[in-house]
């Protein structure tokens, strides 16, 4: 199927599969047969009433009429018509431009998905002079040594009568900075060269850290058993191409593997039929602390028919270090989540455990029940003041659980919400416009 | 006997050319090579001139700089801070909290005796 169907040429693609005429289809819904030859050919919008007619007549959801590869087409579009207000692209016209040249608008959609990568390696690179630590450093052992050189070199060239054992101390000085420069040049050009190098391919260290996690789908089964060792599997991993990136890998493995100790396998998916997915439960059960409880529930294999469980924790800057996603639950791809997430708010309520059963607003945002704790991220002392994290899983509700409350209305990130009023938002959203 | 001159800097190899340089040039100088007790070393040994380096260990040459001119004691005190980023930021930070000069590594000699003379007139 075309990716770049819109909701008429679905509804066409369907008549057509079902042997339906136009006529005898318009006329089950009640309209014109030119008015729905209109409507096939995506010239006329259609919404309400007369999509759930289409739909029922040519008996589909509705929903499979109007979602799909398109929706996201239409949304791309819709954020490049809001990154140029000045264009004055007409928004009304977004649709009907999408379904009448459809290879135009997916070229503009990939041309302004182009521009943000850009823009956002830009605004790396520039950060990355200004704050890099590594670099900061590397300039400034280099700096100090040129001035050692210069300062000492000055002296012997321009001392007159500089006694012997002076003008030795000072050629040794020299002798010993000039190795240190030649050492911290060639380890800044190294690290310069690898930072390129690394650029070109994916972007952080986080990110590489987060492709092979997904790739594994959060499930080691060599680290289960003993014998596996983070190091053989970090080094089998073709998406770690960072030094950064597998030591990132390195450290999560090594937690995995102390998780997995605590919490085997075999007595953990016992545990979990028995018990069900209930992180409180199982801590009791293994006597561990829930966020440990958490991420081994999180990152057990999936069986056969069984939800799949997401996680997400954040250090107490709000930004995530851990993402696991889950079908229907949208984690921001960079930038700041939600603030309505329970996580947050468990961040400002440390140690309080919060159970909330949310939904995240706009189209096909699921029902989900969420357990939200922040502890202390290192061993508490009275020397420092304990730094917090906090974790909350995601677990899916079948639809056939009866809730007792409404679920509580959270979003992604609030450039891509629909929220209106929501006192969390932080910056105008690019798609109440055309809801 | 010459004035008295405390260079805090924690680089051994730049300590000594400028130790050398400036004595030969009739200073008395003194040396410190961190930052933790900078302070307190600048008010045990009441130098006439202090040189700082901003990137110190333990404590940065700006925060050291701020508590100098905090003290009625050391706020006329002469001081050159020396920084390895010449970046107008850092000039303008530098001067802002009260340094009296501020010289981008590398320096040559010459200069940082220039600037000393004018700063402390023999």
């Amino acid at each position: 199927m075309s990716q770049r169907q819109l909701t008429g040429s679905r509804i066409r693609e369907r008549r057509i599969m079902q042997g339906l005429r136009q006529a005898d289809l318009a006329r089950t819904v009640g309209i014109s047969a030119s008015y729905l030859n209109l409507i096939e050919h995506n010239r006329r919008r259609i919404g309400g009433k007369l999509l759930l007619a289409l739909a029922s007549a040519l008996g589909v959801e509705p929903s499979s009429l109007t979602e799909g590869a398109e929706a996201a087409l239409i949304a791309t579009l819709r954020e490049a018509r809001a990154a140029d207000p000045g264009a004055a692209a007409e928004p009304d016209a977004l649709e009907d431009f999408a379904g009448r040249f459809p290879g135009w608008a997916v070229l503009l959609a990939r041309r302004h998905q182009r521009v943000l990568e850009l823009e956002r390696t830009v605004e790396t690179l520039t950060d990355r002079l200004t704050h890099d630590p590594h670099l900061a450093a590397s300039m400034h052992e280099m700096l100090s040594t040129v001035t050692a050189i210069r300062s000492t070199a000055g002296i012997l060239a321009e001392t007159a009568g500089l006694e012997p054992e002076w003008r030795d101390r000072f050629h040794r000085n020299i002798n010993e900075d000039a190795q240190r420069l030649a050492q911290s040049s060639q380890a800044l050009v190294a690290y310069l060269d690898g930072e390129v190098e690394a650029e070109t391919k994916l972007g952080s260290p986080q990110e590489e850290l987060e492709a092979f996690l997904v790739e594994a789908e959060h499930h080691f089964a060599e680290l289960e058993k003993p014998g596996g060792t983070p190091e053989a599997v970090v080094q089998a991993a073709e998406v770690l191409q960072s030094a950064a990136g597998r030591s990132l890998a390195r450290a999560y493995l090594e937690r995995y593997v102390e998780d997995a100790r605590k919490m085997p396998l075999e007595q953990a998916l016992k545990a979990r039929a028995e018990l069900g997915p209930d992180p409180s439960a199982l801590a009791l059960r293994f006597g561990v602390s829930l966020p440990l409880a958490m991420r081994r529930l999180a990152e057990l294999p999936a069986r056969d028919g069984e939800a799949p469980v997401g996680m997400v924790s954040c250090d107490a800057s709000g930004t995530l270090v851990l993402r696991k996603a889950l079908p229907g639950f949208a984690l921001p791809r960079f930038g700041a989540a939600c603030p309505l997430w329970p996580l947050f708010q468990a961040l400002s309520r440390p140690m309080v455990p919060i159970r909330q059963v949310v939904q995240q607003a706009g189209r096909g945002g699921g029902v989900f029940r969420t357990y939200a704790i922040a502890q202390p991220a290192t061993e508490v002392s009275f020397e420092e003041e304990p730094l917090f994290e906090a974790h909350m899983l995601i677990l899916p509700v079948e639809t056939q659980v009866r809730l007792q409350d409404r679920p509580k209305e959270v979003g992604v990130s609030c450039r891509i919400c629909p929220r209106e009023a929501c006192a969390g938002r932080r910056e105008p959203s690019i798609l109440t416009d055309g809801f | 006997m010459g004035k008295r001159v405390l260079v805090i800097e924690d680089e051994p190899n730049i300590i000594e050319a400028i130790s050398f340089i400036l004595s030969r040039d009739g200073w008395t100088v003194d040396t410190h090579s961190n930052g933790h007790d900078a302070v307190e070393v600048v008010r045990r040994k009441a130098p006439d001139l202090v040189i700082l380096d901003v990137m110190l260990p333990g404590k940065s040459g700006y925060d050291i700089l701020t508590e100098l001119r905090h003290d009625p004691v050391t706020q006329t005190l002469p001081v050159l801070m020396l920084t390895a980023r010449g970046q107008i930021k850092d000039r303008e930070l530098a001067e802002r909290i009260g340094a009296s000069r501020f010289m981008t590594k590398p320096f040559s000699n010459a200069e940082v005796l220039e600037v000393l003379r004018e700063l402390v007139p023999q």
